[in-house]
């Protein structure tokens, strides 16, 4: 009854999808003399999954840091949730509900898996600099309740409970990328970016998030956006594909209609075109990376 | 793989054991030099095997430190009151706050900061404006004061209780603190050591040329001269403290350094310490996952500042002066040089770094080897190198462990196992910039 009263458009009663959680409007960077991206204009329905692609230094990563705050668009808005947030500091973009991953892992090394996740809760927890030297009764509930939280969020992605006070660099690949995602939705996010959350996966690996995808969006009604190269996974979970070459938006639709648009073909394959665009594109931008 | 690990493990084990050998003579041999009690030497050096070979419990981690106040509380009554010794340990003491203090901004936050004097200068000229005959004008030439006993209360000059001075001390070193903090809010590592260098310099230029500087016809300072005398501490229910009278200054300095390591226990372990780790490690990471970089470095700079500004205060009273040449940035290199020699965000080893160098400053230097040199035949004192002597001490530490005395984990991880943050200075971390968010 509470969220009724507190959700803006009355057409997004039962949570389905429809309404926009996050829009941009001609967002554009420019670093230098290079347009990084260039008025992009995009929706994400609430409750939705989907993607965005691109060769390497198509600006994917560069509007995935406009979204978080990392970066201030130079022409353009966003608005999350029907606010505007552009320019707003990241930290307080995650604490209005948007979490990311990153695409070269990106934990705290020293700090333990547990830790990690704890820290990605920062936003949701009230002590200070008094309440952590006095350690209240409140205080030392909430370091209890964010430790649950933490441990419950790691065994959700599937890091088991002997794994939880290794250091997060011990951890194997596959563990790190899961830990990478239980950070970031330790504080119930409402918008959760993934970048390129499958590089360096084996296709076992790779069908298991997607699973997980699915699963996060269903159970915890979490909308994803993610930068993937790994087409099969790509095509497999998205709903909405929006395809960017040399910072521009080239395409958009659904995974068929993409498949089909003559520019994506291009925009991965050069002119000759070929029907298993997808494919090569896969072999191609194995190597990911900045 | 794993029985590799566990021999060198054993290994390490086996050379830390014979270091704790050799070093009971050491430490005995040392403590007769200094004239420290014998048998409370010996109970320092059980407690540290102790909590040397069962660092793995936290318990026994926890109890030795509880174990370790309790020693320093009763060393006093086994020392002579007027002795040498316990003037240097409450020198010592003092010198321990501040490096706990640095700790918090080095340590934990990870922000060089090479000006940390800054705070030591301000908290002493807090106690020289707020308890001397120096604003001689103050209360129409009569004097004002609170809160304080006799003698004082009917100089000249503002006299208030040495508790309020260190509650001012404290706001005005948080202030500065902050205010150091946010011209380096932008930048990162050797950057922000420079700033903070030329600020702590900026402070110690202003008193020695504030005797130039007027404000309402009033002196900032008494500039090279000094501000002196500085009145005696004047707890309530207590008698005036005595200049020869040691005992009461040694537990007002050892409770200032109780606090401090309660706040640095508390904050490690908190909220704001994780997030203090997470900036350290990943600034980028830490900002996209909640947490404040602005207001998180900022609490780094003002925690770690109040603690200078209380330790300057307390040695203003102790020295009795506010001397502009004590001010200098050899000051801001010797409380770092404990902090490293100690463990960089070790609690114990800061703590024991900050005594050892002490110590060997204000007394093994110029007590116990200060005539060597003529001894063979040199023409020199050694306190005239006493700063060499701490370069290469660190030189040394660098070398053999350069994790500190008593380690810190995570630094340990980083500094021996070159586990951590190197991945993240790299190209990925400065293309993305969380500060341009914020221009």
């Amino acid at each position: 009854m509470n969220e009724a009263a507190t959700t803006p458009a009355p057409s997004s009663d039962g949570g389905l999808a429809g309404r926009p959680l996050l829009t941009t409007e001609n967002v554009t960077k420019v670093f230098g003399g290079l347009v990084a991206v260039e008025d992009i204009t995009f929706q994400i329905p609430e409750r939705s999954i989907v993607s965005i692609i691109g060769p390497n230094g198509a600006g994917k990563t560069t509007f995935f840091n406009m979204l978080t705050g990392l970066y201030r668009p130079t022409y353009g808005r966003v608005y999350f949730n029907g606010r505007n947030v552009t320019g707003r500091r990241p930290d307080l973009i995650m604490k209005d509900g948007v979490a990311r991953t990153f695409q070269n892992i990106r934990l705290f090394a020293t700090m333990t898996a547990l830790e990690n996740v704890m820290v990605g809760q920062n936003a949701r927890m009230r002590a200070g600099l008094f309440g952590s030297i006095l350690r209240m009764p409140w205080v030392r509930n909430e370091e209890r309740a964010v430790e649950q939280k933490a441990r419950e969020t790691l065994s959700y992605v599937g890091i088991p409970e002997r794994q939880h006070e290794q250091l997060s660099v011990n951890l194997s690949y596959g563990d790190q990328r899961r830990l990478e995602i239980a950070r970031a939705l330790a504080s119930d996010p409402k918008l959760l970016l993934l970048d390129e959350p499958t590089a360096g996966m084996n296709p076992q690996e790779s069908a298991e998030l997607t699973a997980f995808m699915r699963r996060l969006r269903d159970e915890r009604g979490v909308t994803i956006l993610l930068i993937e190269h790994d087409m099969q996974v790509v095509m497999g979970v998205s709903e909405h594909i929006t395809v960017l070459d040399h910072g521009q938006k080239i395409a958009e639709g659904t995974p068929e209609e993409v498949r089909e648009n003559p520019r994506v073909v291009e925009a991965y394959l050069g002119t000759q075109g070929g029907k298993d665009a997808e494919a090569g594109a896969t072999r191609r931008e194995d190597g990911g990376g900045v | 793989m794993s029985a590799a690990a566990t021999t060198l493990r054993a290994r390490v084990e086996t050379r830390t054991l014979i270091v704790l050998v050799i070093a009971l003579p050491v430490i005995l041999w040392m403590a007769s030099e200094i004239e420290m009690n014998l048998f409370m030497a010996f109970v320092l050096w059980a407690l540290i095997v102790v909590r040397t070979v069962l660092h793995d419990n936290p318990v026994v981690v926890r109890g030795t430190v509880v174990a370790l106040v309790v020693w320093a509380i009763l060393l006093p009554f086994l020392q002579e009151e007027g002795g040498g010794f316990l003037e240097d340990a409450t020198l010592a003491l003092a010198y321990t706050s501040f490096a706990l203090g640095l700790n918090i901004i080095v340590g934990f936050a990870g922000l060089l900061d090479l000006g940390y004097v800054a705070f030591f200068a301000l908290g002493s000229l807090t106690a020289g404006w707020f308890m001397s005959g120096f604003f001689s004008g103050a209360g129409g030439g009569e004097g004002f004061s609170l809160l304080v006993g006799e003698p004082a209360s009917t100089l000249p000059g503002i006299h208030m209780n040495f508790l309020l001075v260190i509650i001012i001390a404290v706001v005005i070193t948080t202030i500065a603190g902050m205010l150091i903090g946010l011209p380096t809010l932008r930048l990162r590592g050797d950057y922000i050591a420079i700033v903070t260098l030329a600020f702590g310099e900026i402070i110690g230029r202003v008193v020695i040329n504030g005797d130039e500087i007027t404000i309402g016809g009033e002196k900032l300072t008494n500039g090279r001269q000094g501000i002196t005398p500085v009145d005696k501490i004047d707890l309530p229910f207590l008698e005036p403290f005595q200049s020869l009278e040691l005992r009461p200054w040694y537990f007002v300095a050892l409770a200032i350094v109780v606090i401090a390591l309660f706040v640095n226990y508390r904050l490690r372990d908190s909220r704001l310490g994780r997030a203090w780790i997470a900036l350290r490690e990943d600034e980028v990471a830490a900002a996209s996952m909640g947490v404040p970089l602005v207001k998180t470095k900022l609490l780094a700079y003002g925690t770690g500042a109040a603690f200078g500004g209380v330790a300057g205060a307390f040695l203003a009273s102790y020295l009795n002066t506010v001397n502009a040449d004590q001010f200098a940035f050899s000051f801001s290199i010797f409380v770092l040089a404990m902090v490293i020699l100690g463990g960089i965000g070790s609690i114990e080893g800061v703590v024991l770094g900050a005594i050892v160098l002490s110590f060997i400053n204000n007394n093994l230097i110029p007590d116990v080897f200060n005539d060597y040199p003529s001894k063979i035949g040199l023409d020199f004192d050694l306190t005239e190198l006493s700063f060499g002597i701490f370069g290469f001490l660190l030189v040394i530490m660098m070398v053999l462990r350069p994790q500190g005395l008593i380690p810190e984990r995570r630094r340990k991880m980083e500094l021996v196992e070159h586990i951590g943050t190197g991945a993240t200075t790299g190209v990925g971390a400065d293309e993305e910039t969380p500060h341009e968010a914020r221009a």
